[in-house]
């Protein structure tokens, strides 16, 4: 037993298995039920949009950083995750140069021109929708299933709230329906089911926390019932949770660890403020939904909820003492 | 009934399976003994013995001159073979005492006075317990003398022994709560026998039932001492996570368990006590874990202060593969050494052999803020941003934000997905926060 020279670290000296990697896989795995019911409602559309999509963000971020000379961390899936996500938020008939420009998009300006992974200030994938959807909203709004033109539930209900003409009322799809998939909507959003299951690995992962999630959609919940299309308190929130972008962006999109609140309280508040915006702009806004801009106008508060949400420290001296 | 807990914590793997089943062996040292003048928080020991002076095992060699001190004695009866600086389990050199080992194991005549401690006074008592040299034992090593004579406002009525052992791989206290549990409830019997009016508690986790139910046994004729059932979690044992579990009582920032009537000893803490006053024997045992996946036989020992590192490791069998590291003490917030070549002192909890698998070294990648840390901090501070105030010398905003009161558990470090030297940084952040109040 000669004298060897041992690694010599300050503590802690073990360290728990999972790393930045593992956690996006989980999150690519989250989201695969939604991928295949996708492919099951939408078919090829689908798929090539998911590619392109995601190739796009890989390959730019790659680009990125050999032209800016950094280390290429494609290996550690944001940008596939960005990606995937960014396909999620449109339609699956759009024309396949918009998921290329929107990932160009979400990784350069959004991501890596604030410093890439965990400086960028917004959602890149929200932001990057965000841009499509202004730029070309004929594209990022023609929703089509089996082929024909349709539209989707909340579209239907904003029109029947307004003008009534023969040409806007189309029956209401079931609950059913919501649960499969089978509507229109973008292509990673329809089928709340397959959303469910991804929501319910990623918690039990310990990927994500319900503080988020669950104050998010509980405070649509409350208000599409209490706001009530058809006047106060004769809302049908069930519904309304199930329909439109509100899984999606709770469980997978307002989550995002970079652009949401570190802080217990600070979570709380980022979901009941996402769901108090959502629920204004369905209800009284020009758009059918609002997820997306509310998650957007959240992630600008987080850098003030961190701050004034810090949680009290165990033994803080009561100022009155 | 459920489990008592602290808020917040990690899971670490338990790593005990290697030793949790090896009675304490007796290890009789065979080379010479290193006593560093230092082995306690407080000032150093002066020592009373010159090169060439033959000592008795069980006299005194280091005074502790100060008040937060403790003294030291030598274990073994020989020569002083040299005073010089040494290599001490903390990395530094520190004045040591060298003694040659005669193998006679000649007892000096002052120790071995047994008395009854229903008898002697609560002065005498804490004279004895600091004569005894007791510090400390679970790793922090504050004289034992000073926490139980806390000044005469504070009213103590909670005694807590803790028996969580949250480290990962450690199994010295549990060995001892098994092989020992009448020496532990009666050396909790003489602290309260000091505090009259407090009640004992004995705090186990529950992944150590055995442990439970001795304790328990020992204890059952006892109206004042309640054996308490713990959360298996870290840091369950830090002292004011392990009072808060227990009686709910939040210690305040800057203060100390006295402050909210409580004092918490570590087990074999417990037992030094015993073995001072009733037997007479100053502090000269450590029960220390010897184990890790790069060791060929783990082991407990029962074994002499000043015995080397290295003749515990031959005597678990050596290495089975050079460790990546060599830890004196827990996993979690144990230091790590770069020589064998070390004494047990009486703070020597552990000395693990880790294997490059168990002992991982990844790199640091950057914060993706997933908020994990600030999840489990048991102390609820923002253990990010104190990092980031840390890289940036933001010395102010690091204290605004607590940073001060970081026990530095490493609970962030290992929790952290992007293998952020979170603690690591914020010791920094604290030792300079404090030299610069200093200047």
């Amino acid at each position: 037993m000669e004298s060897t020279m041992n690694t010599v670290s300050s503590s802690p000296h073990i360290r728990a298995e999972h790393t930045i990697n593992s956690i996006m896989k989980d999150v690519i795995i989250a989201l695969l039920p939604a991928v295949i019911m996708a492919l099951y409602v939408f078919k090829w559309e689908a798929l090539w949009v998911m590619i392109l999509s995601v190739l796009s963000c890989v390959g730019v971020e790659a680009l990125w950083q050999k032209v800016t000379k950094q280390p290429i961390t494609i290996n550690d899936y944001s940008a596939a995750v960005t990606g995937l996500l960014l396909a999620f938020n449109m339609p699956a008939s759009v024309p396949l140069w918009i998921p290329i420009v929107g990932g160009v998009f979400a990784i350069i300006i959004v991501k890596q021109i604030f410093g890439g992974l965990g400086q960028n200030f917004m959602n890149p994938a929200l932001a990057a929708r965000a841009v499509l959807l202004a730029s070309w909203p004929n594209h990022m709004t023609n929703w089509t299933l089996d082929g024909v033109t349709t539209a989707t539930p909340l579209g239907i209900l904003k029109a029947g709230l307004g003008e009534v003409s023969a040409a806007t009322i189309t029956p209401l799809p079931s609950l059913s329906h919501l649960f499969v998939g089978t509507i229109g909507g973008c292509l990673g959003e329809t089928s709340a089911i397959a959303l469910l299951i991804g929501a319910a690995y990623l918690l039990y992962k310990r990927v994500i926390h319900w503080r988020i999630p669950a104050s998010f959609i509980g405070t649509v919940f409350i208000l599409t019932w209490i706001l009530g299309r058809d006047g106060m308190f004769h809302g049908d929130p069930f519904y309304e949770i199930f329909t439109g972008g509100l899984l999606l962006g709770a469980f997978f999109m307002a989550t995002d660890y970079t652009t949401s609140p570190v802080t217990p309280l600070g979570q709380w508040i980022m979901g009941i403020g996402c769901g108090l915006i959502t629920t204004l702009i369905r209800l009284f806004g020009g758009y059918p939904e609002g997820v997306s801009y509310s998650i957007l106008l959240m992630n600008l508060a987080v850098p003030l909820l961190d701050r004034y949400t810090q949680p009290k420290v165990f033994g803080e001296v009561k100022s009155n003492e | 009934m459920k489990a008592l807990t602290f808020k917040r914590g990690i899971y670490p793997p338990h790593g005990k399976h290697y030793t949790e089943n090896k009675p304490i062996e007796v290890l009789m040292p065979t080379g010479d003994l290193i006593y560093p003048m230092v082995q306690h928080i407080g000032a150093a020991c002066e020592p009373l013995v010159k090169k060439g002076d033959h000592v008795f095992l069980g006299q005194k060699i280091g005074e502790a001159k100060a008040f937060v001190s403790a003294p030291i004695h030598s274990t073994v009866s020989g020569i002083v073979k040299d005073i010089t600086p040494m290599l001490h389990p903390n990395g530094t050199k520190v004045m040591s005492v060298i003694v040659e080992n005669d193998k006679k194991y000649e007892e000096d005549p002052s120790i071995g006075m047994q008395e009854d401690y229903k008898k002697m006074s609560r002065e005498e008592i804490i004279e004895k317990i600091k004569e005894a040299g007791i510090v400390g034992m679970g790793g922090a090593g504050f004289p034992t003398f000073i926490k139980l004579s806390p000044p005469s406002e504070k009213k103590i009525d909670r005694i807590l022994i803790n028996g969580a052992e949250c480290e990962p791989y450690l199994t010295s206290d549990y060995r001892v709560m098994l092989e020992e549990s009448e020496r532990v409830a009666e050396g909790l019997r003489i602290i309260l026998h000091l505090f009259p009016k407090a009640k004992g508690y004995i705090g186990i986790e529950d992944n150590k039932p055995e442990a439970i139910a001795k304790m328990r046994e020992a204890t059952k004729k006892d109206v004042n001492i309640e054996v308490v059932v713990l959360k298996t979690k870290y840091p369950q044992g830090s002292e004011k996570q392990l009072i808060y579990a227990c009686t709910k009582r939040e210690v305040p920032s800057g203060k100390l368990p006295a402050d909210v009537g409580c004092i918490v000893q570590n087990i074999d803490t417990v037992v030094a006590i015993h073995r001072a006053i009733v037997r007479g024997r100053p502090l000269m045992r450590r029960i220390v874990t010897v184990s890790g996946g790069a060791i060929k036989e783990p082991k407990n020992f029962k074994v002499r202060i000043g015995t080397t590192y290295r003749e515990l490791i031959e005597a678990a069998g050596g290495f089975i593969e050079t460790p990546t590291k060599v830890i004196s003490g827990g996993p979690m917030m144990g230091i790590s050494l770069f020589s064998l070549d070390v004494p047990i002192i009486k703070t020597s909890s552990a000395i693990l052999c880790l294997t490059k698998e168990e002992a991982v070294l990844p790199p640091e990648k950057v914060c993706i803020r997933c908020g994990k840390c600030v999840d489990i901090c048991p102390m609820n501070l923002l253990p990010l941003s104190l990092n980031s105030h840390v890289l940036h010398h933001e010395w102010d905003a690091f204290e605004k934000e607590h940073g001060l009161d970081c026990m530095e558990c490493g609970s962030c470090s290992y929790i952290c997905p992007a293998k952020r030297h979170l603690v690591q940084s914020i010791r920094t952040g604290k030792k300079t926060v404090l030299l610069n109040k200093k200047k």
